[in-house]
């Protein structure tokens, strides 16, 4: 992370999350997180379950609060930034309300930012088009495929242009074919808004295809274990996935997790310090 | 990964929590019952007529006169708790040798009876109709829609019916029971019955096991998280038809002829009537806590056999 | 049939008028089996009792009860008309006050969570007990001659499951949505009106149905233990007695229909207000 003219979109220093849950032994989540995301940057977090990436999502996003550490997003604290709603969320469910028509649904946080009705219904529309569900408007959510309802969350997200939009898992309930095509689509959606991703997937081709940059963890404590820049040109398309350079960076990623991944019963015997310098090692050798 | 993260180890910790839960709601009722009665006598400390020591006549000395005299909370309407509680240990009627509570217990085991009868017979024949109804989708569609209308027929319309054509018999009695207990089952296990895995079905289709092999070893136990739901439902049921049906059934004994004969009698002692209606709450209580403890026997380390 | 089906909702995308045609038709024949028992039913009971010249007065023909319906609508010993609204109001004012009382409590304790671990033992434990026993307290409270004692007690049996049913879909709510308004920064309030309160409209619904047939039992239970004699309950146990079973029958028919038309009328409510709900959504076969 070399020096930057404009200060990053969010800035995450010493970052900890210690869950303690009743009299149990208290869980560390994450610990001593620095990351650094500039606008416009798409990044991904991956990692095993229970590597943290999916606190660190809801810390950035203010949905849970760090034991330690800072969190600014737009140079203001992050539940600044949330309460002036910055972020858009996209979780790996819809989450669309069953209620309300496609169109409504698109509609709910304008009608919370309380816009004037005339631009919820352009803007949920344009939205709307933009995901290609342009027909669905009156529609239910019960009336659409899977993928529908995640585009229907998507647009949704996007509705009140928010400067940040994290994306939890959003195509992991699709099955292979429908999350590529997802991707597509996503990466399309990215190019046209600018919108900073951050972008939480256990998917390593997922990961390669869409993010400038791939932030790697590894679990028991959540921590970061490398950050691989990921270099295909864009704008990407199908066949970006059939690019050397691309299957050289899925290695990397892969290898990165499996220093760590695979031996987790060899966490605290081995230390953190040394793993992470055999990775960078490796990594560079990659 | 929150949830993940927040879930390992937590088996252990989900049994002590609910083992709190259960204790701490023991707690709140207590304390619940407590605060109620603390209600009851305040509102009669306010608004009562004069205070006498318990068992008193006329001409006693007044422990407290209150301040005002509301007419809902005279002694008719509103006994006091100890003259209620003192109702129990006293004859249950002039020159008789039981006492209330002893009376009481006798019609509630007549009660229980009764319905226990209706219980199981209601249970037996709700099971039937629902292993009828999921194997054959014709007479599903014939007839549940006729089993959802038979409850909308208030039932103890019913009930002089059925007494006058089974006469002023137990058996009235267990039929409304019945009655009332088959349905909750017969609709719980129209869904039980159907709420296999559906795999465990294809797995014993490659076994080529018959519909009886289906039933008892995949469809049944699958079933019986439900079946206990409706079981909890139909014991309260039972009761609330024998209650109903005694009066109707002419029967001579039981808690609802003890309720209707009470009435009858409310302004010589209103005290008796409520704590016959203290009992049938009890009885109620009781005949669910049996159906609840046998169900944890019986699902227990099952899914679904938390929770109430 | 919504308690019963439950299964794969139809996941129909547009629908042209031909589908709407073809739709109904299969709703037709979903119900035609029914329809066949219940005419069957009615055709054998009247020829049955008729071939065989059965002791009728028990169980008379189905024309002896229609014609006991149509001669006492307006008798003044079983006056059919009289009763039949009278218990109707009893048991409507009921259900309007249970509810209105359940769902005011469920809102107070899905509110504190304090008042839910007060109120849902509460609500377990009266469902174990046998609330008609409290019928003669009602009587005796409300005034044994005032429809509002049996509208009290029809009030109790509904208050419960309304309150239990309430109360779930106010705090059953998928955690996920409460983020999502979270991050929006909504405010409680937002929350309560976008998404905790649609979300316990299907609970509201499941637990009125039932109220309707409980309301109706109320008010029964109540006439029951005295009152005016101008009602379902006391016509039934009047005329049974007088060896009057057509007449009895024909009250239970009015009863009955009573229930049915209070269930019809929740169901008809269900489907102007939830009708992205699969319990409606299934009822389309």
């Amino acid at each position: 992370m070399a020096s930057q003219v404009e200060a990053p979109v969010v800035r995450l220093s010493d970052v900890e999350k210690v869950f303690t849950r009743g009299d149990e032994a208290a869980t560390t989540a994450l610990e001593a997180i620095d990351l650094d995301i500039r606008r416009g940057e798409f990044v991904s977090l991956i990692g095993p379950s229970g590597c943290g990436k999916s606190t660190l999502l809801r810390v950035i996003g203010d949905l849970i609060q760090p034991t330690r550490g800072e969190v600014v997003v737009n140079g203001k604290p992050a539940s600044q930034a949330r309460r002036e709603r910055d972020y858009g969320m996209v979780f790996q469910a819809p989450v669309l309300m069953d209620w309300r028509t496609v169109q409504d649904n698109v509609r709910l946080p304008l009608e919370i930012l309380g816009r004037p009705t005339a631009q919820r219904t352009a803007r949920a529309r344009e939205m709307l088009e933009l995901v290609e569900l342009g027909d669905f408007l009156e529609h239910y959510p019960y009336q659409l495929s899977g993928g529908m309802q995640q585009r229907v969350a998507i647009a949704r997200a996007l509705s009140f242009e928010p400067a940040i939009l994290l994306m939890d898992e959003p195509f992991g309930a699709l099955d292979e074919m429908t999350r590529e095509r997802m991707n597509s689509e996503v990466l399309r959606i990215w190019e046209r808004t600018g919108t900073t991703i951050v972008f939480v997937t256990h998917s390593i081709p997922e990961a390669v295809f869409l993010s400038s940059r791939v932030v790697v963890m590894s679990p028991r404590p959540g921590r970061i274990t490398r950050v691989v820049e990921i270099d295909l040109p864009r704008p990407r398309n199908e066949d970006s996935r059939e690019t050397p350079r691309y299957f050289q960076l899925v290695t990397e990623v892969r290898e990165a997790l499996r220093m760590r991944g695979d031996r987790p019963a060899d966490d605290e015997a081995i230390g953190d310090v040394p793993s992470v310098d055999r990775t960078m090692a490796e990594g560079a050798v990659g | 990964m929150a949830t993940a993260v927040a879930a390992r180890g937590r088996p252990v910790a989900a049994a002590t929590d609910r083992a709190r839960g259960r204790g701490w709601s023991a707690l709140t009722f207590a304390g619940i019952l407590l605060l109620l009665l603390a209600v009851w006598e305040g509102v009669k400390f306010l608004g009562g007529v004069p205070w006498r020591t318990p068992g008193a006549v006329p001409g006693d000395p007044v422990l407290w006169n209150p301040p005002f005299r509301w007419p809902f909370a005279n002694d008719l309407n509103l006994p006091h708790v100890w003259n209620i509680v003192l109702a129990f240990t006293q004859p249950f009627q002039r020159g008789a040798e039981a006492t209330l509570a002893e009376y009481l217990l006798g019609a509630a085991l007549y009660t229980w009876r009764e319905a226990a009868i209706g219980f199981m017979l209601g249970g037996f024949l709700g099971l039937a109709l629902a292993t009828v109804f999921v194997h054959s989708r014709l007479l599903e569609r014939a007839l549940v829609p006729y089993v959802i209308a038979s409850q909308t027929v208030p039932i103890i319309a019913l009930a002089p019916l059925i007494a006058f054509v089974m006469g002023q018999s137990v058996l009235t009695v267990v039929l409304i029971a019945t009655y009332l207990t088959f349905f909750p089952v017969t609709i719980a296990m129209i869904r039980g019955l159907r709420s296999f895995d559906p795999r465990a079905m294809e797995l014993m289709r490659s076994y080529a096991a018959s519909r009886w092999q289906i039933y008892r070893k995949l469809r049944l136990p699958a079933s019986l998280p439900y079946l206990f739901t409706a079981l909890r439902i139909s014991a309260t049921a039972s009761i609330v038809g024998a209650i109903i049906g005694e009066d109707a059934g002419g029967i001579q004994a039981g808690l609802g002829r003890v309720i209707t004969t009470f009435n009858q009698y409310y302004i010589t002692g209103p005290e008796k009537l409520w704590a016959a209606i203290i009992a049938a709450a009890l009885l109620g209580i009781a005949f669910f806590l049996v159906i609840r403890a046998i169900e944890i026997a019986v699902l227990r380390g099952q899914p679904g056999a938390e929770g109430g | 049939m919504s308690l019963v089906s439950g299964a794969g909702a139809a996941r129909t995308r547009r629908r042209g008028p031909a589908a709407g045609f073809a739709r109904r038709g299969r709703r037709l024949l979903f119900y035609l089996p029914a329809v066949v028992v219940f005419v069957a039913a009615i055709v054998a009971w009247e020829v049955v009792v008729t071939a065989l010249g059965l002791r009728t007065f028990v169980l008379p023909k189905p024309s002896a009860i229609v014609a006991a319906l149509v001669a006492n609508w307006s008798d003044p010993r079983f006056g059919l008309a009289t009763s039949a609204r009278a218990t109707l109001v009893e048991a409507v004012g009921g259900l309007a006050i249970g509810t209105l009382a359940g769902v005011l409590v469920a809102f107070a304790t899905s509110r504190w969570v304090t008042a839910r671990g007060v109120l849902l033992p509460i609500a377990v434990a009266a469902n174990a007990v046998p609330i008609v026993a409290f019928a003669p307290l009602m009587n005796n409270w409300f005034g044994v001659l005032s429809p509002l004692s049996k509208m009290m007690m029809a009030a109790v049996l509904v208050f419960f499951p309304v309150m239990a049913n309430v109360t779930r879909g106010l705090v059953q709510v998928e955690p996920a949505a409460l983020e999502l308004m979270r991050s929006y920064g909504a405010s409680e309030w937002t929350v309560v009106r976008k998404v905790r309160i649609p979300n316990a409209l299907p609970y509201f619904f499941t637990a009125l149905k039932l109220a309707t047939t409980l309301s109706l039992i109320g008010a029964i239970v109540g006439e029951y233990f005295g009152g005016s004699s101008l009602v379902l309950g006391r016509i039934i146990v009047q005329s049974a007695s007088a060896l009057r079973f057509d007449v009895t029958w024909a009250a239970i028919l009015l009863g009955a229909a009573a229930g049915i038309v209070l269930y019809l009328a929740v169901v008809g409510l269900e489907r102007v207000f939830i009708p992205w709900h699969a319990s409606v959504r299934s009822s389309e076969p």
